[in-house]
């Protein structure tokens, strides 16, 4: 233990510090003072957790720039060379490709969770809408970072992805030419998309992260029960009834899910990277080969819903625009939920029944328009010829086809339903 | 429910392992990263060591290779050129060889070598590294008294036939003799001795 | 509601049954045995280092498979090849295109790309057929450039079409000097170095996963009794 001189110094050096810059008030502030909702469950887990994936994605990141080389002849050749002349190499890379796509399952867990408690309701809009930001970008991040290994996947992914924006009208083409400063996908697509890969977007989402964590420390969390623990404070303390300090008893727990977090991470890096083929495809162990396609691009499975959408919608007057239009919105489409939200109620645990089917049509709709994205569209065979309306058409399409309207419905109708709904009264006060 | 008694030294047992086993993961997590930046497989295998066929030089001249990326002169020194080395002990910075690391032990001799005629030496001026200029042959542009030796033109060091720094000289020690061998008379190994490899 | 969504995920990977292409035997393949990852090796260098590079993977990484540099200096290198060496080939890129109509891939990260199965089968399924260049085709890889460069050993087999169902097969006409057992040793050898070539930290890796997740399951028992005994204060 610390003796009284020590005790003493350390107390002087924190206030020469405090003099100059706000850090025990900002401890106070966001820490020991802030009080957070008792009743958080597993599902307010995945916060933090995104956080600590942003720090693992940022170190590895900046440790395979030492030795990766943005040069269409050289990329695919310095990624094995990290995989094996670099010591421990394999290892950096595995964590960042597995980060990448764990990256996309916290994410999908935390805005989940948002969906279920109605953490984006007033007044935490714009919380969520800096997380929509968030998730925007960390899509383009993923996407300017899969085309740097330069396997046949990160190159034909790219190609068919940019090529999408030659269907915007009038500026379309001028547009893709722009963004692969080229003709086709070349050496001058990849170092760019290095350059926005490596420095520009994540200054852009770490901005976005500061924004997002401070949006929250003003309104302060909501809760599984969706109860506004700031209605009820302790009239001489002023702290709320249900609230705790975030530091200790979140910093805690919050270590807690960091470790089971941690033994997920480590089984699949040291024993199952590619995890199938699904986060580290087979197809992108061939280098680049702008003459030959592979038989089956398809993303990867975190964009694959999207995709899924994209696909579905066919050309309308000759032009694919209105499926890339489609699946741009099914993006955006999360940013309007707290607008299109009328319950009185926030959390499912009081919402009724139309709203909880309508929710699970959307989650069952996410998931088979994801497993679709990742399958060619001919993968359930076509209807027999003779079928009413359908005949002759692939099977997955015409799935993929019900289940985007269903997705889009789950936004489109949500002001009728959500205003139709049987709600239960909500208690005053937090439960378990 | 009453709040249970808070148990102080349970917590504080608790916060310190799980504080070193945390400590423990952060530092084993550390070693990967660290241990990346050390030279890789890559740089090992250029930096490897380099055999030289030393059969064909001239007694009195030199040969010059490259190991790890640096230059490695062979000289052939003959009779006079050996003799030459013994009486100027007054004029040098470190004529017994004190500073051990500019030499390995099987040349801390009068000739720094294995084989006294034949004098290995890394090229590079142990003042700020630039790569000294051969003036083997006694007087000449250097001067009636110069015995021979090497002469860097970047800020005027002064080293002999042995690589040792005369006195003067900006340059603090002598010129580094690299780990090297023998495996066989014409054949020399620049940078591995029988420890292995450097 | 959520064992209804719990069932339906676990659906999904039933539907994953997208079948293209032959049907792969599996490769009988052990990363652990060492004395066929050597045959492997040796038969690698022997005969596929010819025309294919493998220029990712050095020489000295054979230690790990329990060569020592001496008996790959002796064994497996040629010329003034060095054991720090990566294991290129001698072979033009442009002439090779030309002779064979395709370049020869680097076959270094091959059975990632391809998969171990897909290498064994591959690897059995020549048969002779006039109407292709190199004079054999192979039924894993339609019209491949490749010719069957161990013809030899395995013999020479040609394609029965089975008139009532159909199904296509490979028949031995003419003997190698390997009975089918021991070609089918040799390809497996071959196929279990060629993995080992595309990872060869992969069970090094996997050791040491285990005690990385018997420490993490330390750790997440202390933190899990450090948040227990914190919480004591709420509720």
């Amino acid at each position: 233990m610390a003796d009284k001189n020590t005790q003493g110094r350390a107390a002087q050096l924190l206030a020469w510090v405090d003099e100059r810059f706000p850090l025990t008030a900002n401890v106070k502030a966001h820490l020991t003072e802030y009080y957070a909702p008792k009743n958080f469950n597993f599902w307010y887990f995945f916060g933090s957790l995104a956080l600590l994936v942003l720090v693992i994605q940022i170190l590895t990141g900046i440790f395979l720039t030492m030795n990766y080389k943005p040069e269409a002849s050289m990329a695919f050749a310095s990624v094995e060379y990290i995989m094996r002349d670099v010591s421990w190499g394999r290892l950096i890379r595995y964590m960042h490709s597995t980060g990448a796509s764990m990256f996309f399952v916290v994410v999908y867990l935390h805005m989940f969770r948002g969906l279920i408690y109605g953490s984006y309701r007033a007044p935490r809009e714009l919380i969520w809408l800096f997380g929509v930001g968030i998730f925007l970008v960390l899509m383009g991040e993923a996407f300017f970072g899969y085309l740097l290994p330069w396997g046949q996947m990160s190159y034909w992914g790219a190609q068919v992805i940019i090529n999408l924006f030659t269907s915007i009208p009038f500026i379309g083409p001028d547009i893709s030419l722009w963004v692969r400063g080229d003709y086709t996908v070349s050496d001058a697509t990849l170092n760019r998309f290095f350059a926005f890969h490596v420095i520009a977007l994540p200054l852009v989402l770490l901005g976005l992260v500061v924004a997002h964590l401070i949006a929250l420390h003003e309104v302060g969390s909501n809760n599984p029960d969706g109860v506004e623990i700031k209605k009820h404070k302790d009239p001489k303390t002023k702290i709320p009834l249900d609230g705790i300090p975030f530091h200790p008893y979140y910093t805690v727990k919050d270590l807690v899910g960091v470790a089971a977090f941690l033994m997920v991470f480590s089984a699949i890096i040291f024993f199952a990277p590619e995890m199938g083929g699904y986060f580290l495809e087979a197809n992108n162990f061939i280098p680049a080969d702008p003459l030959k396609t592979p038989p089956h691009i398809a993303p990867v499975w975190y964009f694959t819903p999207y995709y899924s959408i994209l696909r579905a919608v066919p050309p309308i007057l000759n032009s694919q625009f209105p499926g890339v239009a489609a699946m741009g919105l099914s993006v955006v489409s999360f940013a309007f939920l707290p607008w299109l939200d009328r319950s009185p109620v926030k959390s499912i645990r009081y919402r009724g029944a139309l709203y909880k089917k309508w929710l699970a049509a959307f989650v069952v709709s996410f998931l088979v328009l994801g497993y679709l994205g990742t399958e060619p569209s001919n993968v359930w065979g076509q209807f027999a010829p003779e079928t009413l309306l359908v005949g002759g058409a692939d099977r997955a399409t015409i799935v993929a086809r019900i289940f985007s309207v269903v997705y889009f419905s789950f936004f489109a109708l949500m002001p009728w339903y959500t205003k139709k709904d049987q709600t239960k009264p909500v208690p005053e006060r937090v439960t378990a | 429910m009453a709040k249970q008694e808070v148990d102080q030294s349970k917590r504080r047992f608790l916060i310190a392992a799980t504080s070193v086993a945390g400590g423990v993961a952060a530092a084993a997590v550390a070693v990967p990263f660290v241990t990346s930046m050390m030279p890789s497989e890559r740089a090992k295998a250029a930096g490897a060591p380099v055999e030289v066929d030393i059969s064909k030089i001239e007694p009195g001249s030199m040969l010059t290779v490259e190991w790890r990326g640096k230059p490695v002169w062979i000289v052939n020194r003959t009779q006079p050129m050996l003799d030459a080395l013994k009486n100027h002990d007054d004029k040098l910075s470190d004529p017994k060889l004190e500073v051990t690391s500019q030499q390995p032990e099987y040349c801390a001799n009068d000739a720094r070598a294995i084989k006294p005629n034949i004098m290995v030496l890394v090229g590079i001026c142990t003042h700020l590294g630039c790569s000294p200029s051969p003036k083997l042959q006694t007087g000449a542009d250097m001067g009636a008294d110069w015995p021979g030796g090497f002469f860097c033109p970047c800020h005027g060091s002064k080293f002999d036939l042995a690589g040792r720094v005369f006195k003067g000289s900006p340059a603090p020690v002598n010129l580094v003799v690299p780990p090297h061998k023998y495996l066989s008379d014409a054949v020399l190994l620049v940078g591995a001795d029988d420890k292995g490899a450097a | 509601m959520k064992k209804f969504l719990f069932a339906l995920a676990l659906l999904l990977p039933l539907m994953a049954t997208a079948n293209e292409g032959a049907k792969l035997d599996h490769a009988p393949i052990d990363p652990n045995n060492q004395a066929s990852l050597q045959r492997g090796a040796k038969a690698f260098v022997n005969y596929c280092l010819n025309c294919h590079s493998a220029a990712y993977m050095r020489y000295n990484r054979l230690q790990d498979i329990g060569l020592t540099d001496a008996q790959i200096k002796s064994n497996l290198l040629f010329g003034d090849q060095k054991v720090g060496d990566t294991m290129t080939v001698a072979m033009n890129k442009a002439d090779a295109k030309a002779w064979f109509g395709a370049t020869p891939p680097d076959l270094s990260v091959e059975a990632r790309a391809r998969g171990a199965d897909w290498l064994y089968s591959y690897l059995r399924s020549f048969y002779r057929d006039d109407t292709r260049p190199t004079g054999w085709n192979n039924l894993v890889f339609d019209k491949v450039a490749m010719p069957h460069v161990l013809w030899q050993l395995q013999g020479q087999q040609v394609l029965k079409v089975d008139e009532a169902t159909g199904e296509h097969s490979l028949v031995l006409e003419k003997k190698g000097t390997m009975s089918p057992a021991e070609y089918n040793q040799m390809t497996a050898d071959l196929v279990n170095y060629l993995v080992f070539m595309a990872e060869p930290f992969k069970q090094h890796d996997k050791q040491l996963g285990l005690l990385v997740l018997a420490f993490l399951g330390l750790l997440l028992v202390l933190t899990y009794y450090l948040k227990k005994e914190f919480w004591k204060d709420i509720h």
